[in-house]
């Protein structure tokens, strides 16, 4: 017994400050560590081929012109980088991939939370329109994709019909430039209200109903809680949507693919369907390793600077 | 500010929740609405501050009609259960948001907000948020709420609810001694027959859409207008024992456990209501008439289970402490306080010391 108590207030001397504070949250021995790496091996050899090792396959080849296999032939260094940066019609993708995000993104939030605010009124068929608002989020790309085309044609399509009847001029949506940016954006938002409103939904669903009571014995408008209410409470839910519809926005390729493939005149090639486009059409693996290279450095920077600029204003409960 | 309500009834579609809830709440009482969940209380409680519609009825604040009102021209404040309090704003903020919302002027709102701090000994939280706060700091917070908007009647919705038993308690004489220093006219709901007791001046029943009775905690307990009062208040529970009444003038139910009638009732089923504590005990007879099932010890009493050998559970409080084994025989005898209920449960008989009490009001609630 003695020993042992001698034993541990050895131990317990030698260890630095750093390692005593290790100690005391985890306090673990050598043998758990094994038994913990039975437990993280599987998903960390997952992670391991699927994703680092891509990734740092992706940096490596950044720096690297590659044969039509993808093979690294000329170290080239920083080159890649430079010669997109100062390339007019890269920095014309860039300028247009913001464009789109931001009207992505901030069209996602607002008409999320109007539909799910909406719907929030206990008036009869609520329920019905619950379901409609959130039923793109059971629509595929292509099906959407074909739906839009076809909103979207000059001949048939819905949009240049009502156009026609309410005597307004015809556009031509997928083929002039503005006017094709604006129809990507509008599926795309389209695309993404389902799930942005569901998410919304749920979170007003959950706001206790006696906030809104105490707000309305101290004599707020319906507006005012709207401002004054509901928004505060659910600021943690729009800091999260408002991070995934970004990346996703950035992220963004099946439905520019399937509507306009980049054009017209490269005025929808965004970041992401060009790395396709030099990748798996030109064979320019090491150009198109850059792009993505630097398509995660923006998408890391625009997400920190939500993080910095934002949760300052959220309030978790 | 009195409170009048006039037939007050409530109904989504064809479902009645409250029918003709009639009262007069005077300035400044202490009046609690108790019953069971899913009784209508807090619905009540909601049509009063004007959160939602009456179906039927007159409500009157300070002798005005105020059906149409919109809460905030009630002059009156509401302390939520969840206590309702924003966490994006701190306790300040807090206290201050309805006088905000009803655009007082900066320095008011200080000065209100400050004064209603130091009533509840939060004056060195202001800056805290809610959720740096405990539970009964949080309630603390939500009456300064309350005291801070000024208005002179008060409507809490099972406001300790969400607290600990022992907090609870202090928490109990604390909001009592608000509402009289404030003169407040108090209407505060609980399923909580020990808080209705210990704080109202006068309590309300509800039960299956009805009041089942109003008046003061003595009376509610001492002359429960029927069976539901009576099982609803005291712990433990009434005793309510099924007699035979040929015409004489006892209850009996066994040769032992007899009950004196000072007035001929007519022959028929009733029910004899008897505290437990007005059942005595004896183990030291040769004859007996029940046997021991269960013991509780409580410190400063005891509650025996016994099943009476006719067949009855019944339960005893004793001020001792005793040893005693489970199907110990005992004797069971009854002082002379009961209440007799008849058939449709409705009280028909108070006796105390033998004596029958208060048959006037009886009648009154029946003719009513």
């Amino acid at each position: 017994m003695e020993q042992i108590k001698s034993n541990n207030s050895n131990k317990l001397k030698q260890i630095s400050p750093a390692s005593k504070f290790l100690a005391k949250s985890y306090d673990v021995n050598a043998r758990d560590k094994y038994y913990a790496l039975w437990f993280l091996g599987p998903s960390l050899l997952v992670l391991a081929i699927f994703v680092f090792y891509p990734m740092l396959k992706t940096l490596y080849l950044s720096f690297f012109l590659t044969n039509n296999l993808g093979q690294p032939t000329v170290f080239v260094g920083w080159q890649n980088y430079l010669s997109l940066l100062t390339s007019s019609s890269y920095l014309a993708s860039l300028q247009a991939t913001l464009i789109y995000v931001f009207a992505v993104s901030l069209l996602t939030l607002g008409l999320g939370l109007l539909l799910a605010q909406t719907a929030s009124f206990q008036v009869k068929g609520s329920a019905f329109f619950r379901t409609v608002f959130s039923g793109t989020m059971g629509v595929s790309v292509s099906v959407a994709a074909i739906f839009w085309l076809f909103m979207f044609n000059p001949s048939v399509g819905l949009l240049d019909q009502l156009a026609t009847i309410l005597h307004l001029p015809v556009i031509n949506w997928l083929t002039q430039p503005g006017w094709a940016m604006t129809a990507v954006v509008i599926s795309t938002v389209w695309m993404n209200l389902g799930f942005t409103f569901l998410i919304f939904f749920g979170t007003l669903q959950s706001v206790p109903i006696t906030f809104y009571e105490a707000a309305q014995i101290e004599g707020l408008s319906k507006t005012r809680q709207f401002f004054k209410v509901t928004l505060p409470l659910i600021s943690p839910t729009i800091f999260f949507v408002s991070i995934i519809t970004l990346i996703e926005a950035f992220k963004s390729f099946g439905l520019i693919d399937l509507m306009t493939a980049g054009g017209p005149n490269n005025a929808t090639n965004l970041l992401v369907y060009r790395i396709y486009q030099d990748a798996f059409l030109s064979g320019n693996y090491g150009l198109a390793s850059t792009e993505s290279v630097i398509l995660a450095v923006i998408i890391a920077f625009f997400t920190f600077l939500q993080f910095k600029i934002l949760e300052k204003r959220v309030t978790y409960k | 500010m009195s409170i009048e309500l006039q037939k007050i009834t409530k109904s989504y579609d064809t479902n009645l929740v409250l029918e003709d809830v009639s009262v007069r709440i005077a300035t400044g009482e202490f009046f609690a609405i108790v019953g069971p969940s899913g009784c209508g209380k807090s619905t009540l409680l909601r049509m009063i501050a004007g959160l939602i519609p009456i179906s039927a009825g007159i409500l009157k604040i300070d002798e005005q009609v105020v059906n149409q009102l919109p809460p905030q021209d009630r002059k009156l404040t509401m302390v939520f259960q969840n206590y309702a309090l924003f966490p994006f704003l701190n306790v300040a903020e807090n206290v201050a948001f309805g006088l905000k919302a009803r655009r007082l002027a900066k320095d008011e709102v200080a000065q209100r907000v400050k004064q209603a701090l130091e009533l509840v000994n939060l004056s060195d939280f202001a800056e805290r948020k809610p959720r740096e706060l405990s539970g009964g700091q949080r309630q603390r917070v939500a009456l300064a709420r309350a005291i801070a908007s000024d208005a002179k009647i008060c409507l809490m919705d099972e406001p300790l609810s969400n607290l600990d038993a022992q907090l609870r308690g202090k928490m109990r004489s604390e909001i009592r001694e608000l509402q009289q220093q404030l003169g407040l006219t108090l209407i505060y709901v609980t399923h909580d027959q020990v808080e209705a007791m210990t704080m109202a001046d006068r309590i309300m029943v509800l039960h299956d859409q009805h009041v089942q009775q109003i008046g003061s905690p003595a009376q509610i307990y001492q002359q429960p207008q029927n069976t539901f009062v009576a099982n609803f208040f005291g712990t433990p529970q009434i005793n309510l024992l099924t007699v035979q009444h040929a015409v004489s003038d006892q209850l009996a139910l066994d040769s032992f456990l007899k009950f004196e009638l000072p007035t001929k009732l007519t022959a028929g089923t009733y029910q004899v209501g008897i505290r437990p504590g007005d059942l005595l005990v004896d183990f030291n007879q040769s004859q007996t008439n029940a046997a021991v099932r269960n013991l509780e010890y409580l410190g400063n009493q005891s509650v025996i289970h016994a099943k009476l050998d006719h067949g009855e559970e019944i339960r005893i409080t004793v001020a001792n402490h005793l040893a005693v084994g489970i199907n110990q025989r005992l004797l069971v005898t009854a002082k002379p306080n009961f209440i007799v209920f008849d058939q449709q449960q409705r009280a028909v008989l108070f006796v105390r010391g033998g004596k029958q009490d208060g048959t006037d009001q009886i009648q009154q609630f029946q003719q009513a």
